[in-house]
């Protein structure tokens, strides 16, 4: 891997225009990349997926150039109908399109940051990769006071074109003060076999609210891995909602620190996932002053011999007194080959707290089956509707009419 | 006038801190061959038994020492320890309770188990291990009746070497990890019993160990097997002097429980657990496994840890018969500078296994306390259940309270259920209490064992009035 590696790197830095200085420190980015390689399970966060044997498995031999030099043409069929929206399009990784035209132009401002490297905030050999090789990265900052009219949708899309590839994506996004932004991940791919590496990094400053969905809802092979870094302010407010369906793999990490007193985090997942696929979500929440709430609900049904992993950890620090944090995960198991790991995680040193977490796993409750059943339906009825309404608890909490009812359509959830 | 002052206070911190003074015989220091066949050639053991050792050793020279857990020590020296230490009069083993050295007799007595009178009113059978050696077992021939042998493991070796053949290292074998493999290498007394088909244990069963010498590790092997459709229960408690470097303490408890068999283990755990400035105490680096190897079977582990500086173990049951069940009960205290990382392991994997788990930890001062488990229901474990509550209270701003359990379940028609709070005192209930005319400090002795109470419910009579005492004493000073 290591001279793929090197290969692919130099035909990277050979499309870009970077100082020498830059150059350097994304040599450096790649060599500690190489030492490390893809994380396995021997380290403690990768204990229940082992990504290093994922990628052997479902891809084989991974490349991580990709020539971006053409532009691909954007499909407008993807696009969600009856919700206007503020667009953002990677098609194969790469930016082709960012729109926002519903949006007050000076109210938005959009640096390109692909010139220079910034750090983030976590030493996994996934970053490294994503720093080494990110081509283009973007950041967007909502200015002060303003409220996003419209949602935006990010496009991941994929074709055929690709295979066998490592896509790095990166973006920055900074909320100014009692700003607001709804922002969507959505997931389309009719690739097969990449390996994307996504990295966001969110600032919210003073009163600002941040609402991010993901949606991984189509069938797909690829192995995914998302990042997203919160960091927030006085009084601000962060709703993370993940559907975690479509992938073979998938691994959503939410690191969120709570540094300002009042501010709230919430983050809701649904795994609804069949065959063979395996997927996690991993949150910390740092609870790191007086007076902060954290919230998390994360609901999985598992069929066939998939398998769900919910590493979820709340830490308070010294500080943090009158902390507020909740954390719940449910399963259903539907097959008998089906598989629920956990680890959820409490680490506090603070005595003025209310924190409580909860984990139950288990098959779907066959009294319920039976009492739907001598009420008149029959056995896959009451059984998709004791589903719906497990996952329905969840979609509720989504705080955002429009893009409620947008999920609850894509995934069939009837009320 | 002051020194006797002194000596009070020091005792009301921890009334166990004395010191014994016994001539002792001593393995020479440090850790080789030499010294493993010096401890099995002093206890006159076969040769299948050496090999087991040797065995280990050669193990225990691969393992690297494990650094996961939460509280870290400094790097302890394992060739700067005695792994043997015997008081000089035990070599030729007394006969009987009246040939014991007086004073031996008298620490006993000052741990309140005086061997000789009061057990046959408490009617509990008692085999005390002072430093590495078992020095008295009490009510003998009342059990042999039975056709109980409960009996110095040592002993056993001899007297039994078949049934100690066929268990020793079952439940864990000598490639065990690093503090468990030293164990089997090194182990040099503890106690063994063994319950008969069909027979109810009439007494209780029980252990002191005392750590006495300094520089000494203590490593003990308790190994308790309860044949088809029998019951015992069985206590363990533990003390040692205060000294201001840290002893190490690995001991090896297994269980194995045949068909029907059930297997109840208490322990009151009260090693010195250092002074206020975290200075010495002991590292209690215990592994206890029971297995449920026969159908029906059941193992309940209850504990109540407040003592050691630092505390590391995981009682844990492997449920491999059907329909067997595994408990634990645990009260986790810590005050001042102590750490503890406990919890337990309930591995399913025969069918219909049932599995309880409530601990609850209280952590005051500058301690840390730490709840880490693992539930582990494999495929073939079909219609198990298991339910976990593990609940925290947090005195003060300065210590640290964690929960980390691996839940993982592998098949659907089992069940998994956990969960975990913590919080503080409420307000409300101590002023309520301070109301009715209790100090702040009772008070918080009376929360904290309504808050305990789940656990001490689980105890034998005699365990669960000592214990609730220990409880209060722990906290002493962690209010106002």
């Amino acid at each position: 891997m290591k001279e793929q590696l090197q290969k692919d790197f130099d035909n990277t830095i050979g499309n870009l225009t970077l100082s020498q200085k830059d150059i350097e420190i994304k040599k450096f980015y790649l060599d500690n990349f190489i030492n490390k390689g893809f994380p396995n399970r021997k380290e403690e966060d990768w204990k229940f997926s082992d990504l290093n044997q994922i990628i052997k498995k479902n891809i084989g031999e991974l490349s991580f150039y990709n020539d971006y030099t053409s532009t691909n043409k954007v499909d407008t069929s993807v696009f969600v109908d009856g919700l206007e929206h503020n667009k953002i399009v990677f098609i194969n990784g790469r930016i082709e399109k960012i729109d926002f035209d519903y949006e007050k132009k000076d109210q938005i401002e959009i640096i390109d940051q692909s010139e220079t490297i910034n750090q983030f905030n976590n030493n996994s050999s996934l970053s490294d990769l994503n720093s080494a090789f990110t081509n283009k990265s973007f950041k967007i900052v909502v200015k002060e006071g303003y409220q996003l009219t419209k949602p935006l949708i990010i496009y991941h899309t994929t074709n055929s074109k690709i295979w066998s590839k490592n896509i790095n994506l990166r973006l920055n996004f900074e909320l100014y003060k009692n700003s607001s932004l709804r922002l969507i991940d959505l997931f389309r791919d009719t690739s097969e076999k990449n390996f994307l590496n996504i990295f966001y990094n969110f600032d919210l400053k003073e009163n600002s609210i941040l609402k991010n969905y993901k949606v991984d809802r189509f069938e797909n092979k690829n192995i995914k891995y998302s990042f997203n870094n919160i960091e927030q302010d006085k009084n601000s407010v962060s709703e993370t909602f993940i559907l975690s369906s479509g992938s073979n793999f998938c691994k959503n990490e939410i690191n969120c620190n709570l540094n300002g007193e009042y501010s709230s985090a919430f983050v809701n997942g649904i795994f609804s996932i069949n065959n063979k696929r395996h997927h996690e979500i991993r949150t910390i929440i740092n609870h790191l002053t007086e007076n902060t709430k954290s919230y998390q609900l994360i609901k999985s049904v598992l069929e066939d011999s998939s398998r769900a992993v919910y590493q979820g950890k709340i830490f308070v620090n010294s500080k943090a007194q009158k902390t507020d944090g909740y954390q719940l995960s449910k399963a259903i198991l539907l097959n008998k080959d089906s598989e629920f790991n956990a680890k959820p995680e409490l680490e506090i040193y603070a005595d003025d707290v209310k924190c409580s977490h909860g984990s139950a796993s288990g098959s779907l409750n066959e009294d319920s089956i039976f009492y739907l059943m001598s009420r008149g339906l029959n056995y896959q009825q009451s059984r998709e509707l004791l589903i719906n309404g497990f996952l329905l608890d969840v979609v509720e909490k989504i705080t955002d009419p429009e893009v409620k009812n947008l999920i609850k359509n894509m995934i069939g959830i009837k009320e | 006038m002051d020194n006797r002052q002194k000596e009070i206070d020091n005792l009301k911190d921890y009334k166990y801190g004395f010191t014994t003074d016994i001539e002792n015989t001593r393995a020479p220091k440090g850790l080789n061959e030499d010294v493993i066949k010096f401890i099995s050639n002093i206890k006159k053991e076969p040769q299948w038994m050496l090999d087991f050792r040797l065995k280990a050793y050669e193990r225990f020279k691969q393992l690297k020492e494990p650094d996961w857990q939460k509280p870290k020590y400094p790097k302890i020296d394992y060739q700067d320890l005695y792994y043997y230490s015997a008081p000089k009069s035990m070599i030729d083993k007394p006969k009987n309770l009246d040939d014991l050295d007086p004073k031996l007799l008298e620490t006993y007595k000052k741990l309140g188990i005086p061997l000789q009178e009061q057990k046959r009113l408490n009617g509990i059978a008692v085999d005390a291990v002072f430093d590495s050696v078992s020095v008295a077992t009490t009510f003998r021939e009342e059990l042999t009746k039975q056709g109980i042998i409960f009996c110095p493991i040592s002993e056993a070796i001899q007297n039994h070497p078949e049934l100690v053949k066929k268990y020793l290292g079952s439940v864990i074998p000598v490639t065990d990890h690093f503090f468990a493999t030293l164990n089997s290498a090194v182990f040099t007394d503890g106690s063994f019993a063994y319950i008969p088909q069909g027979v109810r244990c009439p007494m209780e069963l029980s252990t002191y160990f005392r750590i006495n010498a300094s520089n000494t590790g203590q490593f003990e092997r308790t190994l308790i097997v309860a044949d088809k459709g029998s019951y015992v229960s069985y206590l363990e408690g533990c003390t040692a002097p205060m000294r201001d470097e840290n002893q190490l303490h690995a001991a090896n408890v297994e269980l194995v429980a045949l068909d029907d068999a059930e297997i109840k283990y208490s322990t009151v755990q009260n090693w010195y657990p250092g002074d206020k400035d975290g200075k010495g105490g002991i590292y209690n680096f215990v592994t206890k496994r029971g297995l449920c190897k026969g159908k029906n079977s059941k193992i309940s582990w209850t504990q109540v840890e407040t003592g050691s500086a630092i505390t590391w173990k995981y009682p844990s049951c492997i449920l491999k018969g059907d329909n067997s069940v595994g408990e634990f009960y645990s009260i986790a205290i810590t005050n001042n500078h102590q750490k503890a990382d406990t919890g337990t392991k309930m591995i399913h994997l025969g069918k219909n296994t049932k599995s309880k788990i409530i601990s609850k930890g209280i952590s005051a001062g500058f301690s840390d306390m730490t709840y880490r488990g693992l539930v582990d229901i494999s495929s073939k474990a079909i219609n198990s259940n298991n339910y976990t509550q593990c609940d925290s209270l947090l005195m003060g701003n300065k210590c640290g309270a964690h929960t980390v359990p691996y839940i993982k379940n592998k098949n659907s028609e089992s069940n998994i259920a956990h969960e975990a709070t913590t919080s503080k005192i409420s307000e409300e209930q101590l002023h309520y209490c301070q109301q009715r005319g209790l100090s702040a400090e009772e008070a918080v002795g009376l929360i904290v064992n309504g808050f305990c109470k789940e656990v001490l419910q689980q105890l034998p009579m005699e365990f669960a009035v000592e214990a609730q005492k220990l409880v209060g004493i722990s906290l002493e000073g962690s209010v106002g």
